[in-house]
């Protein structure tokens, strides 16, 4: 079992939980996932680090509200265990002195960025960040990426904060303005890092992206999370999940991770049938 | 069944009709009376070649003397004193191939039963000596530290045996139960999971550590661990990664690896879904290509979880299936359809990218390639298509490179297995050994076990040394 130290609600629906594992601390570097199982009935879902601490013997994570693990999840609280946190999975981001890196993220992604943004930092690198979010209240980390970054760049769909718009519009006008960009890090929704590698491929920018496909067994055994890059088939819990987005298949990255919208579904309304009042209770009192 | 022998015991089984419905056991096991009665057969000859013909050396014919006398707990300790997997092993082992193949009544009539009355022994040990006797421990061997990776029946072995020899043995295994392949692959109606954890923790009980949810070569290497108090290291990390066919559209949706079906189904309990939360796809008509024991736990699986519809699609003819004898006729009873000398060109999608169909060869036979086995020659022109919306790839798996890859002076073959000496399991690096899929690629749960065995006795000898 893996005591939950520490719980922040960054966001409504997204969440961090401080974890101990000393052995997974250890050895944790940016760009790598754990494997999460709550108990014996749950789903072993993957979920990138967002820091470690080899000295608390610790390890971060942070999760959006999505279905039925996340929401259970979600429940709890610090000095709860979860069964099972396996890790660290795949391989680490690539990190050297490139020169300038933009690192995007958006909504969750803003978590796993953000130890990558340090790791590149401290390589040397010049650090230029744009974070996106639906809305204002949606946006986390702002503070800690602000603090990496040489600058940062915020945007909000609906325009509740910052720039009002979406990632890729500023990337864009960085990349048209002459600013000698030697890398691009995305990380967030499919669609969010299928359209900024879009827009970096004309500029002939490299642009790395972290898929983040279904899983199982997280250690190349089962293939579920099977994308195709450079229309080879890779493992992305043991080839990835960093891969070049230039490379992607993103219909059927997108594809294939609509495959249990039926049983996600089902699994669900099931869940909320059968929780319990009191967690009933916890739910209304959030919203 | 008309190949089996009268004059055998026949086991108790599901009938088919009402077994494709369940995940209970389909084969029930002798009474104690059907036991004797197999046992009794037992010309207790004394030349003993079942013995020989076990990878592990049971004493056969004494236990199954022990069964006719009619004293089961000294059945159990000759069994168990060779075997630490019995319960396993009475079900999933291929006798016909192996023991019993060598019986002395094999020639003249059906051999004994051994793998029944193997299981039968484990079966009344469980349910009247509920509390697994420890084995005397022996005197410690000075301290000393055996780091075992992977928990399938290679490293169960290893780990029961070094632990008996009075060793230091903690068990690192991946997933977050232990059994490997024993609770991941193979399903809960061939082989219960109840029966793998009981075995698991009679492992446990010798004094084996199990560490779950560490994968070697990523939380932990190789080196890390000699360098950090383990003298020696045995590697049984089996063959974990799936092979896909490499044709057009096989990342379709619907289509599995067997490893990624089975895990679902078997280790993650999606049979139970959603009371269990990690779903599978149930599809109506189901290609399942391959012709091994993998493909006929997968067809049945696909069965039970309500397919109409199953197929085995295998490229040679039923002849030269790999799978078990046994295996094949109850996929058989069950309904699950043939489609042999059929080999798959390319799996159909539609807009959504779910499979719908697969364009399959007819294949003909021609000369025999080199696994002796005659090659499957594609009939130019013979495409056709067969309606699918699941298909499952059983076509074998190759060893994780997790560990040859954070493991140098670890030698590898082109297939990515590990080298290791045959009669002692050592790998080309110094205190590392390794037994089982990892060193001969997929094959089966007994002859892990006998490499297990094997490289604990020349392991012993070098702590000693």
């Amino acid at each position: 079992m893996y005591e939950i130290l520490l719980k922040q609600d960054l966001v409504p629906n997204i969440h961090l939980f401080k974890v101990v594992a000393p052995a997974v601390a250890k050895k944790a570097k940016p760009g790598q996932f754990v494997v999460v199982r709550i108990d014996e009935k749950g789903e072993r879902i993957p979920l990138t680090v967002a820091d470690w601490d080899e000295k608390e013997g610790s390890v971060t994570i942070v999760f959006m509200e999505v279905g039925t693990t996340t929401a259970r999840l979600a429940l709890l609280k610090a000095g709860n265990s979860i069964a099972d946190f396996v890790g660290p999975l795949g391989l680490p981001t690539h990190i050297e002195k490139f020169g300038t890196v933009v690192c995007v993220a958006g909504g969750v992604g803003a978590a796993p960025i953000a130890p990558i943004a340090w790791a590149l930092k401290k390589a040397g690198n010049k650090i230029i960040s744009i974070l996106g979010a639906r809305s204002k209240d949606l946006l986390f980390w702002e503070d800690k990426l602000r603090r990496v970054s040489d600058q940062l760049i915020v945007t909000t769909d609906d325009g509740t904060y910052g720039r009002k718009g979406v990632v890729t519009e500023p990337l864009k006008e960085l990349l048209a303005s002459g600013e000698k960009v030697d890398q691009v890090i995305s990380i967030g929704p499919v669609v969010m890092m299928k359209f900024c590698a879009k827009t970096t491929e004309p500029f002939g920018v490299k642009t790395i992206v972290s898929l983040n496909p279904i899983m199982v067994d997280g250690t190349g055994m089962c293939g579920c999370c099977r994308v195709a890059v450079g229309g080879k088939t890779k493992f992305a819990c043991v080839d990835g999940p960093d891969f070049d987005g230039h490379q992607v298949d993103w219909d059927l990255l997108s594809a294939r991770q609509r495959i249990y919208l039926d049983e996600e579904k089902c699994s669900f309304e099931q869940w909320q049938r059968n929780v319990h009042p009191e967690v009933k209770a916890h739910g209304k009192a959030k919203s | 069944m008309a190949k089996l022998n009268l004059n055998r015991v026949e086991m108790p089984r599901q009938e088919p009709k009402v077994r494709g419905k369940n995940f209970n056991e389909v084969a029930l096991g002798y009474s104690l009376e059907q036991a004797k009665e197999e046992a009794s057969r037992c010309i207790q000859c004394p030349k003993r070649p079942c013995t020989e013909g076990c990878p592990v050396n049971v004493e056969i014919p004494d236990f199954i003397k022990a069964i006719n006398d009619g004293d089961m707990p000294e059945a159990v300790r000759i069994l168990k004193s060779k075997n630490a997997l019995p319960g396993i092993c009475g079900r999933v082992c291929p006798q016909e191939t192996q023991c019993e193949a060598t019986c002395s009544l094999a020639k003249k009539e059906a051999p004994i039963a051994i793998g029944r009355l193997e299981r039968f022994v484990a079966d009344w040990e469980r349910a009247n000596m509920p509390k697994a006797k420890s084995p005397s421990p022996k005197p410690k061997s000075g301290g000393k530290r055996v780091a075992v990776v992977g928990s399938g029946p290679a490293g169960l072995t290893a780990a029961a045996d070094l632990a008996k020899m009075g060793h230091s043995v903690t068990i690192f295994e991946a997933l977050h139960v232990a059994g490997g392949v024993l609770m991941y692959g193979i399903p809960q109606f061939r082989l219960p999971k109840e029966i793998v954890q009981a075995e698991v923790d009679y492992v446990a009980s010798l004094g084996v550590k199990i560490e779950l949810d560490s994968v070697v070569g990523k939380l932990v290497t190789i080196d890390e661990l000699l360098n950090n108090g383990y003298q020696a290291v045995f590697l049984g990390t089996g063959a974990g990664l799936p092979m896909f066919l490499n044709i057009p559209g096989e990342n379709l949706n619907g289509i599995y690896s067997a490893n990624e079906f089975l895990t679902r189904v078997n280790l993650m309990k999606a049979y139970r879904f959603p009371e269990y939360d990690t779903p599978v796809k149930i599809g109506k008509k189901v290609a399942v290509i391959g012709g091994g024991n993998v493909a006929m736990d997968s067809a049945r699986c696909a069965l039970r979880l309500g397919a109409d519809e199953v197929y085995i699609v295998y490229r040679r003819s039923e002849e030269e299936m790999p799978a078990r004898r046994e295996e094949v006729e109850n996929a058989k009873e069950e309904g699950i359809q043939f489609k042999l000398l059929t080999n798959p060109k390319q799996f159909l999608g539609d807009k959504q990218n779910w499979v719908v169909g697969m364009e399959c060869y007819e294949m003909e036979l021609g000369e025999p390639d080199e696994s002796g086995r005659r090659r499957p020659v594609v009939k130019p022109g013979s495409e056709f298509v067969i309606d699918v919306d699941e298909v499952i790839v059983a076509l074998g798996t190759t060893p994780n490179p997790l560990i040859a890859s954070t493991t140098p002076g670890l030698e590898t073959t082109k297939h990515g297995t590990v080298v290791a000496d045959e009669e002692t399991g050592k790998t080309k690096k110094d205190k590392v050994w390794a037994g089982g899929d990892i060193v001969t690629g997929a094959a089966t749960v007994i002859s892990a076990m006998g490499a297990g065995k094997l490289a604990t006795a020349d392991i012993d000898k070098f702590l000693r040394g």
